[in-house]
């Protein structure tokens, strides 16, 4: 097992590299420079000061070049310099060893994705047995339209219609960011409950679009699994249902999603976009967006390279897990 | 069973399908609605009107106006265009590259199929909406562009999808045949695979166009999509954020559009397939 790990670590090397090929390519040769933003800050620059400004950052080399010396540095986990105009290195606009753990972007994004995706498991896999084993039932048609629904229901507009409910008429909830004004005046316990009560409604708002899906592929995985031989072999031993259900059936039915685990996260890194730019929440997404509206290049291909490095994790992980649920797998 | 064609059964088991039919319903009010546009909407959708500014919905304007007193009814109306149209081209372009590669992955199999795979791994593994979100900002929001990167950044599906049905025909009889008859490899590709793999890659056609809705939508919220004095249901929506305290009509009723688009795609793409999966015929039938 662990020689195939270290083969499955290795494979992820070139895979992240055509990601960085690719992204790279795509950004920078995308028509216009970043240069661009400078002159429309200021309109009297020279045409030799922004000369001098691309040649200082690069820019004149061609963009094979640019990549070569972009992926040296980054080898060394350094992303270079961020072109807004505080010139902080990119590295520390993501991870910023000053401030508090809790405060770094990439904790932030990455504790609510892993909130939402602990959400969405906990929840769907229940509703889609239970849709499952009561099939078409009452319950099972009403889970039926609510997925339908939750695949269709655009999320920043869910998020709008409860920002709008629980924010502004019913006054419950803050509805942006991720603390109160008086958050560092309070002591642990209302610290933790002020943070709690900001992320109610985001976490809740991206879980939904996932937690439909999810549930929809328990479904017709417990389906599938409940026609296979060994099933009907369990009943016709006698078993209990129950016993059928969740020893012989359940377990088989979570094989294929564990691979979708792995498959979602490019989904919800992509999602926190929205998601910060509606709730205000300082995070990679936010980051992400203020860096393509400037042409931060360095931005963003770090932030794009950190999301591909953290999808690769994700479907190493969900791999593993595959392993470690399938006794087939682990036996070669 | 054996005096009805293979269409006109397909179409039967359509039409017994509740849920279908009302996504297909769904989608052809869409269409008439956004061909016709000019004659649905009330008032010119650029109409400012600086007398009527965030009125709430009554008998002269059933969705209410925006900050700048324009119909949102006549907006929404004219938005639906929008979404028509990206939802169409974007999945057309997405299914060509897909179909391209999928077949000649599946076809040729060897080490184009490995790169092509390899290729659509990485794909998968970049999160495309970042992508999207950059290379349209930088090349500057416009419904061509819009439709274009997300048609370039969704056909990986669609190719994976194309592979497999390739895989399995190209050792079918009629493949053979058509081989011993002399068939050059571009014939057997799209007179004899391909045609037979169209019922998949038509269902996941129109699912595509609900996501390529649902992107368009966020794109245009995030103002990074179609710009704005043209009118699209993303857009209006973000006048719905910037007034919610105050405008609650400009929030409800496009959101409402989008979710009823994209559902009447998603219940109109799963009734094709559950009404072309002879698999499915038994199960449904009781």
């Amino acid at each position: 097992m662990l020689k195939y790990l270290v083969k499955r670590l290795f494979e992820m090397i070139p895979t992240l590299l055509g990601i960085t090929i690719i992204s790279f390519f795509i950004i920078h040769l995308a028509p216009g420079k970043p240069t661009d933003v400078f002159s429309e800050l200021n309109p009297k620059i020279t045409p030799e000061a922004r000369e001098r400004l691309e040649k200082y950052y690069g820019l004149d080399k061609p963009v094979i070049v640019q990549y070569g010396l972009w992926l040296k540095r980054v080898v060394q986990f350094d992303f270079g310099e961020s072109f807004s105009t505080d010139r902080r290195p990119v590295m520390q606009k993501i991870w910023d060893k000053k401030q508090p753990v809790t405060e770094r972007k990439l904790f932030i994004t990455f504790m609510l994705n892993l909130f939402e995706m602990v959400i969405i498991f906990l929840v769907a896999i229940p509703i889609g047995i239970f849709s499952a084993t009561h099939r078409d039932s009452l319950y099972d048609r009403i889970a039926t339209v609510s997925v339908f629904i939750g695949f269709a229901i655009p999320s920043f507009w869910l998020a709008l219609l409860l920002m709008m409910l629980f924010g502004v008429y019913l006054d419950w909830l803050p509805v942006s960011g991720l603390k109160s004004m008086n958050y560092d005046s309070l002591s642990l316990g209302p610290k933790l409950l002020d943070r709690l009560r900001h992320l109610i409604l985001p976490v809740f708002v991206a879980s939904f679009g996932g937690l439909a899906g999810l549930s929809r592929y328990m479904r017709s995985s417990m389906l599938e699994v409940i026609r296979q031989d060994y099933v009907t072999v369990a009943r016709a031993k006698g078993l209990p249902e129950k016993i059928v259900i969740y020893r012989h059936a359940f377990r088989n039915a979570l094989l294929p999603l564990i691979t979708l685990l792995g498959l979602s996260v490019p989904g919800l890194i992509g999602g926190s976009v929205i998601f910060e730019n509606i709730f205000g929440i300082p995070g990679m997404g936010q980051l992400f967006y203020n860096g393509v509206m400037g042409r931060d290049y360095p931005l963003i291909m770090g932030i794009l390279t950190i999301g591909a490095i953290l999808t690769l994790i994700g479907n190493l992980l969900a791999d593993i897990g595959y392993m470690l649920a399938d006794p087939r797998i682990r036996a070669k | 069973m054996s005096n009805y064609s293979l269409s006109s059964l397909i179409w039967k088991r359509f039409r017994k399908n509740k849920l279908a039919m009302a996504g297909g319903i769904i989608v052809s009010i869409l269409v008439v609605v956004a061909v016709f546009a000019p004659v649905f909407s009330p008032y010119d959708p650029g109409d400012i009107d600086r007398t009527h500014i965030l009125v709430p919905p009554d008998i002269h304007h059933p969705f209410g106006t925006d900050d700048l007193g324009r119909d949102v009814l006549s907006r929404m109306i004219w938005g639906s265009r929008i979404s028509l149209a990206v939802g169409f081209v974007a999945v057309g372009i997405a299914t060509v590259i897909g179909l391209f590669f999928g077949a000649l992955a599946g076809y040729y199999g060897g080490w184009s199929e490995r790169i092509i795979m390899r290729f659509i791994d990485i794909m998968l593994t970049i999160p495309t909406f970042f992508l999207i979100l950059a290379v349209i900002a930088f090349i500057e929001p416009s419904i061509w562009n819009i439709m274009i990167v997300i048609g370039l950044t969704s056909w990986m599906g669609v190719a994976r999808l194309v592979r497999a049905e390739f895989l399995s025909l190209k050792e079918r009889e009629y493949v053979l045949a058509a081989r011993a008859l002399g068939a050059s490899d571009f014939r057997i590709i799209f007179r004899h695979i391909m045609i037979n793999s169209m019922a998949p890659v038509l269902v996941s056609a129109v699912l595509g166009i609900a996501g390529a809705v649902l992107v368009e939508s966020a794109l245009s919220f995030l103002g990074i999509g179609v710009q704005p004095p043209t009118p699209s249901w993303g857009n209006i929506l973000t006048l719905g954020k910037d007034n919610i305290e105050i405008a609650w009509w400009l929030s409800v009723f496009p959101g409402l559009a989008i979710l009823i688009t994209v559902l009447g795609y998603n219940l109109l793409g799963e009734g094709v397939r559950d009404s072309i999966d002879p698999r499915l015929w038994d199960t449904v039938r009781k």
